[in-house]
């Protein structure tokens, strides 16, 4: 029963963490951008749905301000710093991305404090629901793993079935020739980097009840949001997705079994540490092996 | 520039070259004079905090230049140098505690607190980390070595997180400086000269590399590698050669800081070092010999002097970071350049 307990468990992170990467493989792939300040942008939904949930108490009116306000903020980004370094060099990109992970991590600490905030679950959603005889689940989390899933299956729709999908597969296929065919790039990039921007502080407004919010979480998730993208394909959702669940599931089974296995062979508090620091490294050894067997990508294929 | 060149025959520009050539040389050898002279003009007029400033400058510039060698004449783009950064200021910690604890490292190694030997030991074990890394990581490219140099990194700030024996995320204390011959480290001023003599010398050479025909090598096969692949040149040996030659840049430079800060922890590994590493290197100014320097003087004392007038100096570190980048291409070296009437 525990097995399917943790099973579930890296599920929802990994829904959690595909969100992330589904904008981020998007704007990597068809802008060329490397965007660090991502986690920033998860950051800011999850302090906007705090904030409004502590205010007004309703969770719904709190995921929609999460993702209004982070895709509003995407949005501002792209139009007054990304937009201008297009052309320049990826190292640019970089810096300018950084700086922005600086402003906007002290803009919160001034705005919000260094204390973490922490929020209630709502109260429909609170409690557990048995899936099997002997298994409850916090009802919680299963919704996270229903929404991450519905939300998956409309990106597949947008982008396999509608005109805007159809240009950014082009677009993560070969960039020059989007443009040279008279497709309005410029728009077509605010578009792409302020969806990708509310797909993150979605995640990050439903990740507020499970996990603190507090400054920073944003760069913890980030590299770890990389690495899914990396394992997936730079610029495909799918590969995003997959990876996302891979990383997830490897990384909460370590974190949940290691332990046990290291405590048959040391003392306790030892085997504690060295089995937190090896489930660690477990995603980033999943990583570099794909990397090292199958240098161009895990998964070839269409975004 | 255009009405010199109508107006003066061909002596004009050769004058003003040489006119530029002598500022630049006045430039650097003012430069070197205030570095030389630091530790009395700091005792003169009382401002001892000057030179720990300066020693945390220099040893940054050791570490800038040598992910310089790689980042910007070899344009790979590795986002791992925390990597050997930790590694050096591991090896310095380890061996004064196995000194302290009279141990030895996995029982053949002795400890040690030889400043020599710790340094030595330092640039050994981050050179061959990154000979290990760098055989594996090179055989991609782009995104992926990116990728591949930051996974390397950050499995060894775990490792080293849950390792209790050497501290684990409370790090190593020292309980004092490694020691040397002839004079006293633990003075600061005596400190701040083995700083300054190291990075002079690191910067030699840097200076050598580059101008060397390996060094040609490493900046054409960032410009294009096929051809000199069409031309008889294994890129990967070139490659490795320059990472293991970072890598060992870097490693000495954090056994320096872990000698004037005495503590080595596994913040040192964490990825946002590289990204600090990076910043330095972008700010001053890739495959430039002085950018590095400009780079490591630039984020050390903004940050130092930011901190100190404001609680929110983060937040202005960010608007100079971005104007830097978004006003200046290529960096502060380009824009002195450029302010001196450089090439450019």
């Amino acid at each position: 029963m525990i097995v399917i307990e943790q099973i579930l468990n890296g599920v929802e992170f990994g829904i959690t963490l595909f969100l992330i990467s589904a904008g981020l493989t998007l704007i990597f792939g068809v802008m060329g951008v490397i965007n660090l300040s991502h986690g920033s942008l998860y950051m800011i939904g999850a302090y906007a749905a705090a904030l409004i949930i502590a205010h007004t108490g309703s969770t719904w009116l709190a995921l929609l301000g999460g993702v209004a306000v982070s895709a509003a903020s995407g949005v501002v980004i792209e139009m007054v710093v990304v937009r201008r370094l297009y052309d320049r060099d990826p190292l640019d990109q970089v810096l300018a991305t950084f700086a922005l992970i600086l402003m906007i991590n002290q803009g919160a600490v001034m705005l919000f404090g260094r204390q973490p905030l922490f929020v209630s679950m709502p109260a429909v959603l609170l409690g557990s629901v048995s899936l099997l005889p002997g298994l409850s689940y916090p009802i919680y989390r299963l919704g996270v793993i229903v929404l991450g899933l519905v939300v998956a299956a409309a990106l597949f729709l947008l982008i396999n079935h509608t005109r805007i999908g159809m240009l950014v597969r082009a677009g993560a296929t070969h960039r020059q020739m989007v443009r040279a065919l008279g497709v309005r790039v410029g728009r077509l990039y605010t578009v792409i980097f302020g969806f990708g921007a509310m797909l993150a502080g979605l995640a990050g407004a439903i990740a507020g009840p499970i996990t603190a919010v507090q400054v920073g979480m944003g760069e913890q998730i980030l590299i770890l949001a990389f690495v899914v993208v990396v394992i997936g394909g730079v610029g495909s959702v799918r590969g995003a997705f997959f990876g996302a669940l891979a990383a997830g599931l490897v990384d909460t089974m370590t974190r949940a079994f290691l332990p046990m296995v290291f405590r048959q062979l040391m003392n306790g508090s030892d085997a504690d540490a060295l089995a937190s620091g090896v489930s660690s490294i477990s995603i980033y050894l999943l990583m570099a092996l794909t990397l090292l067997v199958r240098p161009r990508r895990l998964l070839t294929g269409t975004p | 520039m255009t009405w010199g060149a109508l107006e003066a025959g061909p002596l004009q520009p050769a004058m003003r070259r040489l006119g530029r050539l002598s500022l630049r040389a006045a430039a650097a050898a003012m430069t070197v004079g205030l570095l030389l002279a630091l530790p009395a003009l700091a005792k003169v007029f009382h401002v001892v905090f000057v030179l720990g400033l300066a020693t945390q400058v220099l040893i940054y510039a050791i570490a800038a230049m040598s992910l310089n060698l790689v980042l910007g004449y070899g344009g790979m783009v590795t986002f791992g140098q925390a990597a050997f950064f930790g590694l050096g200021g591991y090896t310095v910690g380890i061996l004064h505690q196995q000194l302290s604890e009279a141990g030895a490292f996995l029982g053949l190694v002795p400890g040690s607190d030889s400043l020599v030997v710790c340094l030595a030991a330092a640039m050994l074990v981050s050179g061959c980390a990154a000979a290990i890394i760098g055989s594996l990581s090179l055989r991609a490219s782009g995104v992926s070595f990116i990728m591949i140099t930051l996974a390397f990194a950050q499995m060894l700030f775990f490792l080293f997180v849950s390792l209790k024996t050497y501290g684990g995320d409370d790090g190593l204390m020292m309980r004092h400086r490694d020691v040397a011959p002839f004079f006293d480290t633990g003075d600061d001023a005596n400190y701040y000269g083995v700083c300054l003599g190291l990075a002079a010398g690191w910067f030699v050479l840097t200076a050598r590399i580059v101008r060397s025909r390996f060094g040609f090598v490493l900046a054409g096969l960032r410009q294009n590698e096929r051809r000199l692949m069409a031309v008889g040149i294994a890129p990967m040996r070139y490659r490795l050669v320059a990472f293991i030659i970072a890598g060992m840049g870097t490693g000495l430079a954090r056994a320096l800081m872990a000698n004037d800060l005495r503590f080595v922890s596994p913040d040192m590994m964490h990825w946002t070092k590289s990204g600090d590493l990076m910043m330095m290197v972008i700010v001053g100014g890739t495959a430039t010999l002085i950018g590095p320097l400009l780079g490591a003087a630039a984020m050390v004392l903004l940050e130092a002097s930011l901190a100190a007038q404001t609680e929110n100096w983060q937040l202005y570190l960010g608007l100079i970071l971005l104007a830097i980048v978004m006003l200046t291409r290529g960096g502060l070296a380009a824009a002195l350049d450029r302010l001196f009437g450089g090439r450019r």
